[in-house]
């Protein structure tokens, strides 16, 4: 029963993972994309991780793809004025996404993933608490230096966000 | 405890479900029911009468997209807020380290949360959280009502 | 079968929503308000999903078809989703079973919630872009904007609450609110210990459901109907459906987090006097938990109401203001005292 459940998430994250580059419509692309998330958050409740399913889509689903959203309606993406792109630019597409999936590939091939041991399985790992004690008691600093990040983060958002002066919206 | 409470997450999707359904038999049947009869005028765009220009898929202020940009910085923040805020009151623990864990963990949070204040200063100080506001324009009408009126009430509120 | 319920009863109540808000309105004003179909227009709701079956209907022929339409549903399949998680009373036993009146009890129920409102905003972005109008767009834009801003203090005034509860479960935020305060059982509610964070919470609410004196995406002045400017019939009913349901929802979540969810005060003395066989005492107080909570949300539905003909609209920079210079460093400072006063509450309460 599990197991279906397990190959159906997988069908549906990898189909609308890919709906994400096929589709012509940017904001299909999001919705796709949002299905996709939606499905991984199915994987983390699998695993008993409903913190992490939770806060996946609040992030990812809620927060960012809004985000992407506000850019594809700022940057009026739509289909009729779509411009053809240039032979060169797909090649060069092509070749840098080429690259990145042999790094990833030369990364991950001799990666040790972590097989299941039944003595030291613990189903309330995942729980909201466990990991509380676990963020502030072993991680301390990578959480403190996270907020270091964000600080950054935002300068970098708010100087994107510059307005040239004389510029005009409504 | 080897719960995995997967029937409950069946029971999100049976409300998706139960959603979908009630939204398709709406839309469905009032697709049967209603009489259709469009014209050219009817499927223009509405814009109060007039003539609509061009598309109105426009580029709008980017200011909406900073805030957005910030939200999300602000929303992750908050994540990270929800695992603390479980282990923070807990007696237990608290009393477990003679009441140091209460202080560490409220001190430990300040230090980030301090951090993130610093990020929404800057913003504010940089005038990113300010809307422009409406300019009020003094009407030159013979009204009784003195000028000066307007012009207090415009202070009162801009 | 309770799934089907909580849909039935939240439905229903929505729909007898938009009948109240017309009579509220009406009594306001000093109307009459509906008063021709059935028995004091009773029917009056009937009549109208009448119309919205009945009524033509047309997509704009610049608009984006399917998504012009997923707009709508996808608003109403949000709000529809929320109420799963909402603890509508304690436990029924029937033939020993203890039975939760519940969709579902699950330990991130609060994040459940937070979630499907944070997902609540695509309906309405979606739909507005899709009409190709520079009403819409402009609505669906603040709306958007709107929403996200509110989020923030929203979550954090929840923060504060559940450094107290320390849990995420509505039930056992409801469960830990059933104690005894002035002497009274089951009035241990947290509006008591967190005043601040529920005035943050409520002012949130109103603009995560586009209320007024926050209807600003919808504004008829400035923006003719806002989002919904190019809906008509049966899509114009979804999106106000969805208003109304999700209004009916964020009023269960305020009863629950600050109102002591189904617990009523005096209720260990009900269930001790009520009926000598413990099993029907139980049950008969679930009932009245029941009753109870349901009243809880009809007042707090009718304060929507109320604040709608009572306030007007703010201006959208004074409501940027409110969202972001008023309401987070307001909420973050609600956070900080939380932790002070939890930190000293042993010496607090030997002060007293």
């Amino acid at each position: 029963m599990i197991q279906n459940v397990f190959y159906f998430l997988c069908f549906l994250t990898l189909i609308s993972g890919s709906m994400v580059v096929f589709s012509r419509n940017p904001v299909y692309s999001v919705l796709f994309l949002i299905l996709t998330f939606f499905s991984i958050s199915g994987h983390y409740i699998l695993l008993n991780a409903q913190f992490l399913a939770a806060v996946n889509i609040i992030v990812y689903a809620g927060a960012i793809m809004v985000l992407f959203l506000f850019v594809i309606m700022f940057l009026n993406l739509n289909k009729e004025n779509e411009t053809h792109k240039s032979n060169l630019s797909k090649f060069a597409a092509v070749i840098a996404g080429g690259i990145l999936l042999v790094i990833m590939v030369a990364a991950l091939k001799d990666v040790d993933a972590g097989t299941y041991k039944a003595e030291g399985f613990d189903s309330q790992i995942g729980m909201v608490q466990n990991l509380g004690m676990v963020l502030f008691k072993n991680y301390l600093l990578p959480f403190e230096l996270a907020s270091v990040l964000f600080l950054v983060a935002m300068a970098g958002a708010v100087m994107l966000g510059k307005k040239e002066t004389g510029e005009r919206h409504f | 405890m080897e719960e995995t409470y997967l029937s409950d997450f069946g029971t999100i999707l049976l409300f998706l479900i139960g959603g979908a359904v009630f939204i398709l038999i709406g839309l469905g049947a009032s697709k049967m029911l209603r009489p259709s009869n469009p014209n050219p005028e009817k499927l223009s765009s509405y814009e109060c009468g007039e003539e609509a220009m061009g598309s109105s898929w426009v580029s709008f202020n980017p200011r909406f997209y900073v805030i957005a940009l910030i939200f999300i910085i602000f929303d992750v923040e908050l994540v990270f807020f929800f695992p603390w805020a479980v282990v923070f009151g807990q007696e237990e623990l608290i009393r477990a380290t003679n009441g140091t864990w209460g202080w560490f963990s409220l001190i430990e949070m300040g230090i980030f949360l301090g951090i993130l204040l610093l990020g929404l200063a800057y913003v504010w100080v940089n005038g990113h959280l300010d809307w422009i506001k409406p300019k009020p324009v003094i009407p030159q009408s013979r009204s009784k009502i003195p000028a000066e009126m307007y012009a207090a009430v415009n202070k009162k509120y801009s | 079968m309770i799934i089907l319920g909580i849909f039935g009863i939240t439905l229903l109540i929505a729909t007898y929503c938009t009948y109240a808000e017309r009579k509220i309105a009406a009594f306001i004003q000093d109307r009459i308000g509906p008063n021709r179909a059935g028995p004091f227009g009773l029917a009056q709701p009937l009549a109208d999903a009448v119309k919205m079956f009945f009524k033509e209907e047309f997509i704009p022929a610049n608009a984006h078809k399917f998504l012009f339409v997923a707009g709508p549903s996808l608003a109403m399949l949000t709000a529809c989703m929320s109420s799963a998680v909402i603890p509508f009373g304690n436990t029924l036993i029937i033939n020993g079973n203890h039975i939760r009146v519940q969709g579902i009890e699950t330990n991130i129920g609060l994040l459940y919630i937070f979630g499907v409102v944070a997902l609540g905003v695509y309906g309405i972005m979606i739909g507005g872009w899709a009409s190709n109008n520079k009403f819409s767009l402009l609505g669906a834009i603040r709306a958007a904007s709107q929403n996200i801003s509110y989020e923030l203090a929203m979550g954090l005034s929840i923060i504060a609450l559940l450094m107290m509860s320390g849990s995420l479960s509505l039930r056992q935020i409801t469960l830990q609110q059933g104690g005894e305060f002035l002497g009274l059982s089951g009035l241990d509610w947290n509006i008591f210990y967190q005043p601040l964070g529920f005035i943050i919470f409520l002012t949130c609410a109103f603009a995560e459901t586009n209320r007024t004196p926050f209807d600003l995406p919808e504004c008829e002045t400035e923006l003719i109907g806002g989002y919904h400017t190019e809906y008509s019939a049966m899509k114009l009913g979804l999106y106000l459906f969805a208003e109304y349901v999700n209004i009916i929802v964020v009023s269960a979540v305020m009863s629950v987090l600050y109102f002591g969810g189904f617990n009523f005060p005096g209720q260990d003395w009900v269930r001790a006097n009520i009926a000598s066989d413990p099993t029907l005492a139980h049950n008969l107080v679930t009932i009245l938990g029941i009753v109870v909570f349901f009243g809880k949300i009809f007042a707090f539905i009718f304060f929507f109401m109320w604040v709608r003909w009572t306030l007007p609209r703010f201006r959208y920079d004074q409501l940027m203001r409110l969202g972001w210079k008023i309401l987070i460093p307001l909420a973050i400072m609600n956070v900080v005292l939380t932790g002070a006063a939890i930190l000293f509450w042993p010496q607090l309460k030997a002060m007293f």
